[in-house]
């Protein structure tokens, strides 16, 4: 057992206003480095779906966002960090002060250390606005084509719902979202910096189990696809309304009942877009309900051995945990991204199996010989770990 | 861990090669199971089971280890070999011996071996398995009882003093383990035609390895901890297990 005080062992929050650097303890989470970054005219230089995720863990799973295809993860900016080793002896890592215990944290999953804090770049935006094209695409090729290299490098953020559920024709019909912060000068307001995030709405507690069911999603998603316009529309959102809409809708998940949600995240490489047809296709004929399925096209990787986006196709879903047959339908899909030389997002993860990682990760034994040297003791585990093996030596 | 859709992760199978106890693992082995353990005495009847569980799922590694299943000094090393690979998500107990006819005859060591196997044993394990999985926050166990520990036949004396034996002290034993996340299943199978019982005269309500699988398999991911199979028997038993001695003594089922 390890005791940590439960008091910030990090340094405290700073903003150097010329130059847009964050020092920040690894428990901050982006919500509130937001509030206090944005108004002066800083944004994070990458944000996962939700806000409410700390830098730590941002650096942990090494988090990507809409920009990846751009900016890379959260990883690639971060100038150094302070990590606490199971030994209790503190390091500062970065990428030119011990590489390779920097990157084997950076997506090592918490298993390299606690992370205490750490320096960041952000970027400089003038509005807290974001400037939004949408149009919707009507099939699997028109939202391929549109997001391919060279169609897509145009927008710092790009990002495409899916409707799962639609078949034949349709199959992988979709909603992009393309865009970049506003401009001050497009923004009427009188403060083109205001940012007031607020939580809108909350799902009621008593929500039925199954309200997200086929039948209701189906509705949904044809009401989602209809009222997204058919030609392209450029307008200004804020910035929760483009990057965290779910964060808007306290106790989201109470909509998928007691059963709960299971989130599922793959990466195909870039030439494997018949795989993935194959994949959207499986899951479309099988009528799972995934109420949030996007598809994003991700850019290069960076040196960390563990971290989950390389170049190619990433298709994220949520679904109904209860699902019937959802163990062998996410075994077979599981198995076709493999062989595809594809991979799943541990952040994500509550499917795989120890050997999908092996296969995935090809750098994994590396990882493990890193962490190993940094916990000589193996002093740190995860359920995560436990259930993957993370920590075995031979297998 | 079970993962994000139930599925274990890892099944261990104590009586590597008892049918009842494969037809179980027959219908809980699907794909997402990363880990199937039998251990039992024969190695090489072992590897033969392993090779027909190995054919249902390709991304399962399914592996055999040996114990010597009348050996309760053993268990808390054989459970925490069988964990060094990692947590156990459900364990089956199906080791069990049943005698001829009249098995209660001295010398022959029967007694001894019988009441080693089917309760010292196994309540040793039992003892193992719920520590280590205690330990892991969650697992469930399925023990195959029989209808015997309900009410004693003069036809297998032995065999129904054992299986009251460790059918009671599992009862107390889930209950024990109440709130800690482990919990045990508790099977009462009546007259099963298996290789135990070849040349066994049958008894009513007489059923199949299969059939007892398919009773169990449900109930691994429910909450219950008792099951009977057939379903019937648990009303069957609770009428016979408050007959009179006297009727019981005349009914043709000794």
């Amino acid at each position: 057992m390890l005791l940590m005080p439960d008091a910030p062992l990090g340094r405290e929050f700073s903003l150097d206003r010329t130059t847009g650097t964050v020092v920040c303890p690894a428990g901050m989470s982006l919500d509130e480095v937001l509030k206090r970054t944005v108004p002066l005219g800083w944004f994070v230089p990458v944000t996962p779906g939700t806000r409410f995720v700390t830098v730590g863990g941002a650096i942990a799973s090494d988090v990507h966002g809409k920009n990846h295809h751009v900016d890379g993860s959260f990883g690639d900016h971060v100038r150094s960090m302070r990590v606490m080793l199971s030994t209790g002896e503190v390091v500062t890592l970065a990428p030119n002060a011990r590489p390779d215990w920097f990157w084997a944290t950076v997506g090592g999953m918490g298993l390299t250390g606690v992370i205490l804090d750490a320096e960041f770049s952000m970027i400089p935006v003038s509005s807290s606005r974001m400037r939004v094209e949408t149009e919707r695409l009507p099939g699997f090729d028109a939202v391929v084509s549109a997001m391919s290299p060279g169609s897509d490098d145009g927008y710092r953020y790009s990002v495409a719902w899916v409707d799962l559920l639609a078949t034949g024709r349709s199959t992988g019909r979709g909603v992009l979202t393309r865009g970049d912060h506003a401009a001050g000068s497009e923004v009427s307001a009188k403060d083109p910096l205001s940012y007031d995030p607020k939580v809108m709405l909350a799902a009621p507690s008593w929500v039925p189990s199954g309200l997200l069911n086929k039948a209701s999603i189906r509705v949904f998603n044809e009401a989602w696809y209809r009222k997204a316009p058919a030609r392209r529309h450029v307008g200004l959102e804020s910035i929760p309304a483009f990057f965290h809409p779910l964060d808007g809708v306290r106790r989201w998940n109470h909509l998928y009942g007691r059963g709960g949600f299971i989130q599922y995240q793959l990466i195909v490489p870039l030439a494997e877009t018949d795989v993935l047809r194959r994949v959207i296709g499986t899951f479309a004929g099988r009528g799972v309900a995934s109420f949030l399925a996007v598809l994003k096209r991700m850019g290069p990787q960076n040196p960390a051995p563990m971290s989950f986006p390389t170049e190619g196709w990433t298709l994220t879903l949520d679904m109904a945990a209860a699902t019937r047959g959802l163990p062998e339908l996410l075994s077979t899909v599981d198995a076709m991204v493999l062989d595809a030389g594809g991979r799943h997002y541990l952040a994500k993860d509550s499917h795989v199996s120890p050997v999908a990682v092996r296969r995935g990760y090809p750098r994994f034994g590396e990882w493990q010989r890193t962490r190993a040297e940094m916990d000589p003791a193996g002093r740190w585990n995860s359920d995560l770990a436990r259930r993957l093996g993370l920590l075995d030596r031979a297998r | 861990m079970r993962n994000g859709v139930g599925v274990p992760q890892h099944i261990v199978l104590f009586g590597g090669t008892s049918e009842i106890g494969l037809a179980v693992l027959d219908g809980l082995v699907r794909p997402g199971v990363a880990r199937v353990t039998l251990v039992c005495r024969d190695i090489e009847a072992g590897e033969a089971a392993a090779g027909c569980l190995r054919g249902i799922s390709d991304d399962t590694q399914v592996e055999v280890a040996r114990f010597d299943a009348s050996d309760a000094s053993s268990m808390s090393a054989v459970v925490s070999e069988v964990c060094s690979a990692g947590d156990v998500d459900v364990a089956v107990i199906a080791q069990g011996v049943l005698g001829q006819g009249h098995d209660h005859a001295l010398g022959s060591g029967m007694l001894e071996n019988m009441m080693a196997v089917n309760a010292t044993a196994t309540m040793a394990l039992l003892i193992a398995l719920a520590d280590r999985m205690r330990a892991q926050g969650d697992g469930r166990i399925v023990l195959l009882s029989s209808v015997a520990a309900l009410r004693p036949r003069k036809s297998n004396p032995v065999y129904g003093a054992s299986k009251a034996a460790v059918d009671s002290f599992a009862l107390a034993l889930d209950h024990e383990l109440e709130g800690s996340g482990v919990s045990i299943l508790l099977v009462r199978p009546g007259f099963v035609e298996s290789k135990m019982t070849t040349g066994m005269r049958k008894a009513p309500f007489s059923t199949t390895p299969a059939a007892v699988a398919a009773v169990v398999v449900p109930a691994v991911n429910s909450s219950r901890s008792v099951v009977h199979a057939p379903k019937v028997l648990s009303l069957v038993f609770a009428v016979f297990r408050n007959l009179p001695e006297r009727v019981w003594r005349r009914l043709p089922l000794n």
